[in-house]
């Protein structure tokens, strides 16, 4: 190795001074400290610069190990809970269908993303779903409005959509996601935002490494009894008989909005899932390529190393047979 | 790269064993989702995939069979589990909020809302009961009972003295509640628990 160096160097001062094999020529382009450029292109950088790189690479390897462990400890806890909900709204696609393509004058697009970064793409998606939907909802007499849930998905279409936001609703994961906290917001939600359909677009989980951006749509009592008079789909509703002494416009009033509820539940879980498992994708990757970046670096670390011995070498080499000679 | 792909090949097997199955929701093979929805969105949105839709993760249910099947098929939900997931049972009583309403099956198709009160699920010789918050029942013409519920107790589980201070309280804060709000709050605790009371005595 030593000798591949000091044949470097040779070869760098031989258009100088060409009978000596090793030279005495002091002005080494070899400085000490930063860059320089040889003959075949080797860059030598001081070791302290390369040796700061490596202990912060090696570092953010770390967090990102870590964070990766994080995230796949909260996705276990969170995955339980999101297959267990996902029966909750079957009941409701069997009985009222799922119509995305219905035509209203008002949607309401309810766009569920998360608080924290760092989770690969996952909240981009959502939002661009989102925006696609609404652009697919638009026209004369029709109307689309945004509820967001999650700091980045406000991020995003605060920018260009601001006008058609309703309601911004922010920290959902700071307690431990449940029922209750749900059927509150989304109480909140019926009451202050007029919608003829719902449409919630979030990432479902299928795996760590494959989540599908869905949109679910709940309709308003009123249309579902047009579509029911309509025919189509659901036309069988009318078959259903209405237990009790409310009225249908009343039941399907309270069905509308059980099934809003448990729709949005399932769903929020559904993307927690999804974040947590595109975090770890995402970390993942990341300490792999702080891996290689720390290998890269630990070469040309070695290699710098070894260069400055060589140097040093040569000069008590050539400083030794200039007092001989 | 070899050592990333042995890296990759070791890893997936791992998260195969932790990742449970998820018999509640195959993606079915029909894909009948809406395809007017799909078209619209490749008109408008050509480069990006339309999203997917909840029909594209259900099972289809079976269409109206001609003669009344013997069983009824049970689906019992709640936000937390699924407590029986397509059960067959012969007979099934919810309590609705006109009364207990007894299911069979070849049940005319029916949208019931449920007060608090006791499920119970015959199934041969044995009975399940529980105490359910408020939910909703949908029955369809092809023998299947869909009950979501928010809150199912199993009978065993809940505590009589509790109930009773419970039931006590609440009548005080009745008698105490000056807005309409607080009236009907204090009024929904009353039924809740009466109903837990008749549960556990009747």
């Amino acid at each position: 190795m030593a000798m591949a160096a000091l044949r470097r160097e040779g070869r760098r001062f031989a258009p100088l001074i060409s009978p000596r094999p090793i030279t005495a020529v002091r002005s080494s382009p070899i400085a000490p400290s930063h860059e320089d450029e040889g003959p075949i292109g080797v860059r030598y950088i001081s070791t302290q610069v390369v040796r700061n790189r490596m202990k912060s690479v090696k570092n953010i390897q770390k967090i990102t190990k870590a964070m990766k462990m994080v995230a796949a400890s909260k996705l276990r806890a969170v995955q339980t809970k999101a297959e267990n909900s996902r029966g909750l709204w079957q009941p409701f696609t069997a009985l009222l269908g799922d119509l995305p393509s219905v035509d209203v004058k008002k949607s309401v697009v309810v766009t569920i993303s998360s608080d924290k970064g760092l989770c690969g793409g996952i909240n981009s998606t959502s939002v661009k779903i989102s925006k696609g939907i609404h652009k697919l909802n638009s026209g004369p007499e029709k109307e689309t409005k945004y509820v967001i849930l999650g700091e980045k998905a406000k991020a995003q279409l605060i920018r260009d959509s601001k006008k058609d936001i309703e309601l911004i609703i922010t920290e959902l994961q700071k307690n431990p996601l449940n029922y209750t906290q749900v059927s509150v917001l989304a109480d909140e939600i019926l009451k202050n935002v007029e919608f003829d359909a719902l449409r919630i677009v979030f990432n479902k989980f299928h795996s760590v490494v494959s989540f599908v951006p869905t949109v679910s749509t709940v309709l308003s009592p009123e249309i579902v009894e047009r579509e029911a008079e309509s025919g189509g789909k659901l036309g069988d509703l009318d078959n259903y008989e209405v237990e009790g002494g409310e009225t249908k416009g009343e039941i399907l009033q309270n069905l509308a909005e059980f099934q809003f509820s448990c729709v949005m539940f399932n769903a929020v879980l559904e993307n927690a899932c999804s974040e947590q498992g595109a975090r770890m994708s995402a970390m993942d990757s990341s300490s792999r390529n702080a891996g290689d970046m720390l290998d890269r670096l630990t070469l040309t670390y070695n290699r710098t190393r070894q260069a400055s011995i060589t140097t040093e070498l040569i000069e008590i080499i050539s400083g030794a047979s200039a007092l001989e000679g | 790269m070899l050592r990333q792909a042995s890296r990759l090949l070791a890893r997936p097997p791992r998260l195969a064993a932790r990742a449970r199955p998820f018999s509640t929701d195959l993606p079915a093979a029909d894909q009948t989702a809406d395809a007017t929805f799909t078209e619209a969105w490749n008109k408008v949105i050509p480069n990006i995939d339309p999203p997917k839709t909840p029909l594209s993760f259900m099972q289809p249910r079976p269409p109206t069979p001609s003669s009344i099947p013997s069983k009824l098929t049970v689906n019992f939900v709640l936000p937390y589990a699924s407590a029986l997931a397509t059960k067959e049972v012969d007979m099934v009583i919810v309590p609705a909020t006109t009364g207990q309403m007894g299911v069979l099956p070849g049940h005319v198709a029916t949208i019931a809302e449920l007060k608090p009160g006791v499920l119970s699920v015959h199934e041969g010789n044995e009975v399940t009961k529980y105490f359910v918050s408020s939910g909703f029942v949908f029955i369809h013409a092809n023998s299947f009972a869909d009950i979501i519920a928010v809150e199912a107790v199993p009978l065993d589980q809940l505590d009589a003295n509790l109930v009773q201070k419970g039931l006590a309280e609440f009548t005080l804060k009745l008698s105490s509640a000056t807005t309409d709000l607080e009236k009907a709050e204090a009024q929904i605790g009353i039924d809740v628990h009466s109903a837990l009371n008749s549960a556990l005595t009747g």
